[in-house]
């Protein structure tokens, strides 16, 4: 059937599968009123009515006879046809396994690694909350400060952009942290959540046992000691008690009454860990270190989400709450100048990992899709060398009265098939890889990175089956389409598939060519700049450094005792065998905690009139940059004389003095921080402090004392192997106090390397689709290369028999593939210039364009290309011309 | 099958198009027409009509359309389509041929 055909019957076909019963009716009325119109002939010439009746049944053949086919013609042949079509399609598939099995890998291969990369597109960034309803109407919120990135909301900022956006149907709290659980004899840390009391009710997730939180468990300090716990919990370590409701729990050291268990499969909300319980706000001084601040405007410690109303759009919404942001600058001027509010969809969330796979996995999106069209392209290639043995049985099935259009249908199904059971298996290996990115991220701590494979990506792999289908169905279609009856019939055995399938097959190897030079490009840029992120120093030695620390707040140290605490476990460490030099820091740079931030004022600097600057700053202890080994250029490195009695002071990096002392060394002179002037007492080196690839920027030091914070980082530089310090510090730690929990022991190094977790995953992931597609590649080459050899052993033969040797067939049949490869590369070339700017931020210091990475993937592919062509190359010098030209 | 035995594959469509080609029609006034232009030769069953009908119309040969007739009752009226009429001219080209050469050679067996 013809284009045009399929255009005219597909709605009569899909009217008389849907509408089966008005078709129906309507043939009938036709009929009808052709009897009618007989009978009354038949009176006119003067019979009885009651033999017209007869008379006009039996001229229509039967009434009955003819209903069914006319049903038969308006498709339910269709049926019938598709499922014998199918029943073939599994025989010849059957007949030739190796051939099947090949085509089946390849698109379970290509849909499967589609299904993958849905599956954690939907289950981390799209829908990552499991249990929750309309996640596309949630969206993150968080705080903007103008040349800064983003910052955290505090809770009278909430409430008011709580109260104040009606756009909004519901806005809630959430803001991770870890507790110190006491089950029994022993203690362990446990990731929780600080909510607000709405929290449940707002996401539409329900508890499975009691209530989830009330109003009132959102005012007061430490007032409401209650908690959820994961039904994960509930199961594992109160042993699926029912009677938990009501009983008490030690969370923190503090007693918590249970309320409620979440049901089983909700996680939370944040991408990249499993909660286990929940505390309201009111708890938030047992669980966050900073203190009870519900009532200050400007801490800033919240993680917050709306759920916009059904309809609304998120210009809308931000619209309205960038007004609100605009009042609460207006009305809190101390706390809130400059600061404005926006919202993000779920998969931008910017406090959680979303923000470190995201970019990953746009670009996977992007690599998977080519992993695809390779498989296509080499199932195709595989399907058109089949239909070239089956040109016979094309034949004779026309030359007995098949249309073409059942040819096409039968290709069709065969295609689906094919496709059908790579989709089948596609989704088996997405439910194996649901926790891969886990492993590959793996960082020390509890991830929890599932993929989804939900209806969505049911449907998009279902979607990519269809289109598989037809590339795969069309591509020996077109080979069909001018099948002469008559030529295969004739010359039984003779290789019918002149130019023209020639011409289709080299250019599906020169698509797969050029798209596996894409990503080969692509995965050598990765390679290179992961390469590059490791070998840029980070501005701090990592070397022989040790981090560790201790959960004092959860012990129940309040700040005089920690000072005490930390003062003892320094002057027990200093000294010892081993240990050069040790330090306290509030944060690790290139560590996963948010640096404090702070406007400030310079004497003599004029900052533009709009523009407020603010500047990051760290809180560190006496020997911070002798341990982690930064230089200091000028003055002094803090003493422990610089404590909270003594006059505040300051250290500045190299880029706030090219900034805001034009280069001048400012040591002596004054720096406003939070609104108090402090003394800057010394400069020293930049260095990395949220991400490698960062650029340089202004950042300051002030005493750990004079700014305290009760849970430090502790630094060792050591020149002993790595675990007996540990081992050292916990029986210090120890000594001091035995119920004391220290932190994970790592080593500076194994730090920076995990900041660059999203390069390394990147490049895994990249580098092994690489990989597969030029497998898959060269396996289109070689169908090819050893196809056309096969066809033209004639030629060659005739070729050896007129004086060609060996060499000149091996040289005859690479450079054919040669060729191809050539065309691929060009093409490949062309469109990785094009393409390799999406790989954006995973780039560090490479340019997308990078000649020597196109160089290295050319090498590769050229090689690929003569490997793959060599076997068949060989098979052509071989030939034996006196056997062949007999044949 | 719906094909009659005697009816060569294709003609009965052929003739269809070809009625219709000159004027829409329904059904009924189809078959008189196929009577009174083949004189019965042929020998077209009013039951082989139908199917062919609805097999032209999913070829998108022919359209169908519901119209009242004078005495107020609905008839469905065919209509050769553009498509139709190109198959039709491609046909009729074709039969000329193979019976002008079938003639052919029926003569020359007798002579």
């Amino acid at each position: 059937m013809h284009l045009e055909e399929w255009l005219y019957s597909l709605p009569l076909r899909l009217r008389s599968f849907f509408r089966p019963n008005q078709v129906d009716e309507e043939m009938k009325e036709e009929l009808r009123e052709h009897l009618e119109e007989q009978i009354a002939e038949n009176i006119a010439k003067g019979m009885s009515p009651d033999h017209a009746r007869r008379s006009a049944l039996l001229a229509l053949g039967g009434l009955a006879q003819v209903e069914q086919q006319c049903r038969d013609v308006h498709g339910r042949s269709m049926v019938r046809d598709f499922v014998q079509d199918l029943r073939y399609g599994f025989r010849q598939l059957h007949r030739s396994p190796g051939f099947s099995a090949l085509a089946v890998l390849c698109l379970t291969l290509g849909i499967g690694t589609n299904a993958v990369v849905f599956s954690w597109v939907e289950g981390i960034l799209f829908r990552p909350y499991p249990m929750v309803a309309h996640q596309e109407r949630l969206f993150a919120v968080a705080g903007m400060v103008p040349g800064m990135r983003i910052d955290l909301l505090s809770w009278p900022d909430f409430l008011d952009l709580r109260r104040d956006c009606t756009l909004c149907q519901d806005a809630f709290v959430t803001s991770i942290s870890s507790s110190t659980l006491n089950v029994g004899d022993h203690a362990e840390v446990t990731t929780g959540s600080i909510v607000s009391a709405n929290y449940f009710d707002a996401l539409g997730v329900h508890p499975v046992l009691g209530r989830g939180f009330e109003p009132s468990e959102d005012v007061g300090n430490n007032s409401q000691a209650v908690v959820v716990i994961s039904y994960q919990m509930w199961r594992d370590r109160f042993k699926g008690d029912p009677q938990i409701i009501g009983k008490t729990q030690r969370l923190n050291n503090v007693l918590h009454t249970v309320i409620g268990v979440a049901p089983e499969g909700f996680y939370g909300t944040f991408v990249g860990r499993a909660m286990q319980f929940w505390v309201p706000v009111s708890m938030l001084k047992t669980f966050r270190n900073g203190g009870y601040v519900l009532e200050d405007r400007g801490a800033r410690w919240i993680e917050s989400y709306v759920r916009l109303k059904p309809g609304v759009t998120r210009a809308q919404a931000q619209q309205q709450i960038s007004a609100i942001a605009a009042r609460l600058q207006n009305d809190y001027p101390a706390t809130n100048r400059q600061r404005g509010i926006a919202i993000w969809p779920l998969w931008q969330t910017p406090f959680n990992q979303a923000r470190i796979v995201g970019p990953t996995l746009e670009v996977m999106v992007i690599v998977v899709a080519f992993v695809l069209l390779i498989a296509c392209a080499n199932v195709g290639n595989l399907l058109l060398v089949r239909s070239l043995v089956r040109v016979r049985e094309m034949a004779v099935r026309l030359a007995t009265g098949a249309s073409r259009g059942r040819l096409l249908q039968q290709l069709l199904t065969e295609g689906l098939i094919l496709s059908a059971l790579g989709t089948a298996g596609g989704l088996l290996a997405a439910y194996w890889c649901r926790h891969l990115l886990v492993m590959l991220l793996h960082d020390g701590r509890e991830l929890y990175l599932p993929g989804e494979i939900d209806w969505r990506v049911m449907a998009a792999s279902a979607g990519i089956c269809l289109m598989v289908t037809l590339i795969v169905g069309m591509v020996p279609a077109f080979q069909t389409r001018n099948l002469d009856v008559a030529g295969p019939l004739k010359a039984a055995g003779s290789v019918v598939g002149g130019r023209s399938t020639g011409w289709i097959r080299s250019g599906l190897v020169i698509s797969q060519v050029c798209l596996s030079f894409i990503l080969l490009v692509g995965a050598a840029l990765l390679l290179e700049s992961l390469q590059r992120i490791r070998n840029t120093s980070p501005g701090f030695s990592t070397t022989n450094v040790a981090v560790t620390g201790a959960s004092l707040v959860a012990a129940g140290y309040d700040i005089p005792r920690a000072k005490v605490f930390y003062d003892e476990l320094l002057h027990r460490l200093t000294g010892l065998p081993g240990i050069e030099s040790v330090a306290y820091g509030r944060i690790t740079p290139l560590g996963y905690g948010d640096f404090s931030s702070t406007p400030i004022a310079v004497d003599g600097f004029q900052a533009s009139p709009n523009e407020q600057p603010v500047v990051e700053y760290n809180q560190v202890g006496p020997g911070y940059f002798t341990t982690l080994g930064i230089p200091l250029f000028s003055g002094r490195e803090f003493a422990r004389a610089d404590d909270e009695n003594a006059p505040l002071v300051a250290i500045v990096n190299r880029t706030m003095v090219m900034r805001y002392w034009g280069g001048q060394d400012p040591v002596g002179r004054r720096l406003q921080v939070k609104g108090h002037w402090v003394r800057i007492v010394g400069v020293v080196a930049d260095s990395k402090y949220e991400s490698v690839a960062e650029i340089s920027r202004p950042f300051f030091y002030v005493p750990l004392r004079q700014d305290f914070d009760p849970e430090p980082d502790l630094y060792i530089r050591t020149n002993q192997p790595f675990e007996s310090i540990t081992s050292t510090v916990l029986r210090e730690v120890d000594a001091l106090d035995p119920n004391l929990a220290l932190y994970q022991t790592i080593t500076l190094q194994e730090q920076v390397n995990r900041a660059a977790a999203p390069q390394l995953v990147a490049v895994t992931l990249v580098s092994t689709l690489g990989g597969l597609a030029l497998l898959l590649a060269a396996v289109g080459l070689y169908g090819v290369m050893s196809y056309s050899v096969a066809q033209s052993t004639r030629e060659l033969g005739l070729r050896m028999a007129l004086g060609a040797d060996a060499t000149n067939l091996l040289r005859l049949v690479i450079s054919r593939a040669l060729r191809l490869t050539t065309g691929g590369v060009v093409c490949g070339t062309v469109a990785a210039l094009l393409l390799t700017r999406l790989l954006g931020q995973l780039l560090y210091k490479v340019s997308p364009h990078d000649p020597l990475v196109f160089g290295s993937a050319l090498a590769v592919m050229a090689i690929t290309a003569l490997s793959a062509s060599l076997l068949p190359a060989w098979r052509a010098s071989r030939t034996d011309p006196a056997r062949v030209l007999r044949d | 099958m719906s094909k009659p035995a005697d009816l060569v594959q294709g003609t009965l469509d052929m003739l269809i198009l070809k009625i219709l080609a000159l004027q829409p029609l329904n059904g009924w006034a189809i078959s008189q027409r196929l009577k009174q232009i083949s004189s019965d030769v042929l020998g077209v069953s009013d039951g082989s009509l139908y199917p062919a009908l609805h097999k032209l119309e999913h070829r998108g040969w022919i359209r169908s359309q519901w119209k009242s007739s004078e005495n107020n009752r609905r008839a469905k009226l065919y209509v050769l389509t553009p498509l139709g009429r190109k198959h039709l001219e491609k046909e009729t080209a074709n039969w000329s041929r193979i019976s002008a050469a079938i003639t052919g050679i029926v003569q020359l067996k007798e002579a």
